[in-house]
């Protein structure tokens, strides 16, 4: 057990610090000119994709230095690395698992890039929890597969490019998990209708997705027909992994700590009162938790171990935490917190109601909590499956 | 950056995994733990023989010179089987001695604890039962006479020799001192409390009249209040070391009849509402390891986070062991009530260790204050 890091490690650091005290000015005086010059520049450093194989254009980033990297970034509040979120988060490292050599020429560059938005259409109106029941139906036609059915759920679906895509290809309780084939599909293809949905919190950030025999070249395949579901479980693994989302949730509860602070509410302000500070340092030890199982990950991985079902373990500490921080930033206004938006009576321009709505984005996408129960349930301690 | 344990620490959990399973099994705890000593010399001397006393004591005086990641391998395995022996308090009274003793003070001490002759613990508590060195109220005047009074909630008081002791010894707030007391000196006398959880026994030491030679005397003023914070800390640790075993211990034991338990034609594991508890408890007990172990590691550096990531570990440790032993006889139904099945001995731990250096309020509060509020 050590946390300490090599000298190689602790110079990659150095570089890294070097770069923010050049290149980035203060959270105020970030605007478009800047946003667009900091893509540029730490693409050129190849930070963008800084854990994928430099063969495909990835850094090529060991995992010591890819902790380093987030950390520092973390610690200057910096803008992100890359503007394709969800090509970085799980469609570019399931092309590099699954996919051809000309896929990944075709479509990690412009990953990489921000060239365009990826979107990811797994849920269905009858198929969300319980997503191996997907019906949306891909039937070959000589070097085309035609799709029709529809998506839902499919966040940020209206200013994407692409889709990743999972679809029946074949039918019947035997062939449930092995009937689904993953494609990639342009947006712009004839046939794609897509219907944005308005969220509670008044924004709108997903959308429903119909497919009307939609035409798709085979060779927009991601793996072999029926392979579909292993290409997720990558996504969905690397989407669960953990430690990219601790450096959020400590940024927002050290600003749940300032409003705490500044807050005033039975006449007294909120951090001196007792449950106030309780719930802040549970919280507080939570997010500890989730930083150091993820290390705990990492080793595994650095040790040349798969990470299995136990990311499902932050993934259910996240859950908590991302709705917990949502109330105790209303709890601590007191009254204020009823109110939103357009007064300067609500702190910060009402940005924690917003936060306090926004939870299920990330709650529910990509499996809610009683399914992660269910995974560690059935594939860790070996309880049998339900139903 | 590392986060794992090394091959050799993998190694001497396994041969004490399976030393406990095969000497110490739970019908051997119910036998030590319902005698009246509670203690067994036999058992004991075999885990001095197998260096476990010695563990963190140096070389020189008998020990191995390991560290505080190891110790957490072994204190962790004891807590699997609910182990009744006073390894935990020998353990912080030899890391106190170790802390801040001369070499001759060490000469004197340590090759008796290693060697498995000497049990010892700490003595800090009072009757206010205030944590940390504002706690400590009994004075020792400046001829080093400690007044009439009393030392409550000593761990493992009963069959102790030697008392690593707290005491006041002026009105600010590092006039304090710390000193090792050996059974049988003048003026101190030892009664055993009765407990909730007959695996760790609890007493009462009295003063009443005990002079402090200058030989006894480990450390005075700031010193001796560093000392007192770092060991409180180390316990904390240790404790929630302990409570990660005995609670992996109680999810097996409730996983494991929840797997076998046949209620509606099949296993009630099949059930979301005996399925879901047992993922949290799973959920709890790695976030409490990955809290634990990086506590050890950062008290074994003297590294900055050490109090505060004691403070994280013993704090979640408390709050989810209590509430693990709560379900472990819920989902266990009307067997877990029963005093044969061993559910009840693993909710009793919980009973123990949940305030044992220091609540789930006490360290939480540390926690908040260090964040600035």
């Amino acid at each position: 057990m050590d946390f300490n890091f090599t000298p190689e490690e602790e110079a990659f650091r150095a570089e890294v610090r070097r770069f923010l005290d050049e290149n980035l000015p203060p959270e105020a005086e970030r605007d478009l000119a800047f946003m667009t010059a900091w893509q540029q520049k730490v693409r050129e450093k190849g930070w963008i994709g800084f854990s994928w194989p430099k063969e495909v254009g990835g850094g090529g980033g060991s995992i010591a230095e890819q902790v380093i990297l987030k950390e520092e970034m973390a610690r200057r509040k910096a803008p992100p690395l890359g503007t394709c979120f969800m090509g970085l988060a799980w469609v570019g490292p399931a092309l590099i698992e699954y996919g051809t050599e000309e896929q990944k020429q075709r479509f990690i560059p412009d990953i990489i890039d921000g060239a365009y938005q990826w979107c990811t259409g797994y849920s269905e109106p009858d198929s969300g929890s319980d997503l191996a029941s997907l019906k949306c139906k891909a039937v070959r036609d000589g070097d085309e597969y035609v799709v029709t059915g529809q998506k839902t759920w499919t966040s940020i679906a209206m200013w994407s490019n692409w889709i990743i895509l999972l679809v029946r290809t074949g039918a019947g309780e035997q062939v449930r998990h092995k009937g689904i084939t993953c494609l990639l599909v342009p947006m712009d293809a004839p046939g794609i209708t897509v219907n944005p949905i308005k969220n509670m919190s008044g924004g709108t950030m997903f959308a429903e997705v119909f497919f009307d025999d939609v035409r798709v070249p085979v060779e927009n395949r991601l793996g072999e027909e029926g392979e579909g579901w292993g290409v997720t479980i990558t996504a969905l693994a690397h989407e669960r992994s953990g430690i990219a989302e601790v450096t959020s949730l400590q940024r927002s509860l050290e600003r749940i700590r300032e409003l705490a602070r500044s807050c005033r509410r039975n006449g007294r302000p909120a951090a001196l009162d007792p449950r106030i500070r309780r719930r802040i340092a549970e919280a507080d030890a939570r997010v500890e938790a989730m930083r150091l199982n993820g290390f705990r990950f990492l080793t595994k991985q650095l040790r040349g171990e798969k990470l299995g079902s136990e990311t499902s373990i932050n993934k259910l500490l996240r859950a908590e935490l991302e709705v917990e921080l949502g109330e105790l930033a209303l709890e601590i206004q007191g009254t204020r917190g009823t109110l939103a938006r357009g007064t300067d009576l609500v702190p910060d321009g009402g940005k924690w109601q917003h936060f306090a709505l926004s939870w299920p984005e990330v709650v529910i996408g990509g499996g809610t909590p009683n399914i992660q129960k269910n995974i560690i349930a059935e594939r860790i301690l070996g309880l049998p499956k339900d139903p | 950056m590392n986060f794992g344990f090394t091959e050799e620490q993998e190694l001497l959990r396994n041969e004490v995994r399976k030393f406990l399973d095969e000497n110490c099994p739970l019908e051997e705890v119910r036998r030590i733990s319902e005698s009246s000593e509670g203690f067994d010399r036999e058992l004991w001397n075999q885990i001095a023989e197998l260096g476990w006393l010695g563990l963190t004591i140096p070389e020189e005086h008998g020990g191995a010179d390991l560290g505080w990641v190891d110790l957490v391998v072994i204190l962790e395995e004891a807590g699997r089987t609910l182990f009744p022996l006073p390894l935990l308090s020998t353990t912080l009274a030899a890391a106190a001695i170790r802390l801040c003793g001369s070499a001759e003070q060490q000469a004197r001490w340590l090759p008796s604890i290693a060697d498995g002759s000497a049990i010892g613990t700490l003595a800090f508590l009072e009757e206010d039962d205030i944590q940390g060195p504002e706690g400590i109220r009994l004075r020792a005047t400046a001829g080093d006479e400690v007044e009439a009074g009393e030392k409550l909630f000593v761990c493992d008081a009963g069959i102790a020799d030697l008392f690593v002791v707290a005491l006041r010894s002026g009105d600010g707030p590092t006039d304090l001192c710390l000193a090792v007391l050996e059974r049988g000196a003048a003026g101190l006398g030892v009664e055993n409390l009765p407990g909730v959880d007959l695996t760790k026994r609890l007493g009462r030491v009295r003063f009443e009249g005990v002079h402090l030679a200058e030989d006894a005397i480990l450390a005075r003023g700031g010193d001796a209040c560093a000392a007192i914070t770092r060991l409180q800390d180390l316990g904390a640790a240790a404790v929630a070391a302990e409570m990660v075993g005995a609670a992996e211990a109680a999810l097996q034991l409730t996983v494991s009849y929840a797997r076998d338990r046949i209620q509606f034609g099949q296993p009630i594991g099949t059930f979301q509402g005996v399925k879901h508890p047992l993922a949290e408890m799973y959920v709890d007990i790695e976030s409490m390891k990955s809290l634990v172990y990086y506590a050890a590691w950062c008290l074994g550096e003297d590294h900055e986070d050490a109090a505060l990531a004691a403070s994280r570990a013993k704090a979640y440790a408390s709050e989810a062991f209590a509430r693990i032993g709560l379900d472990a006889i819920q989902l266990h139904g009307g067997i877990g009530y029963t005093w044969e099945y061993d559910a009840q001995l693993f909710l009793k731990r919980s009973k123990w260790a949940r305030p044992i250096f220091g609540d789930a309020d006490y360290h939480y509060e540390r926690v908040a204050s260090s964040g600035g509020l």
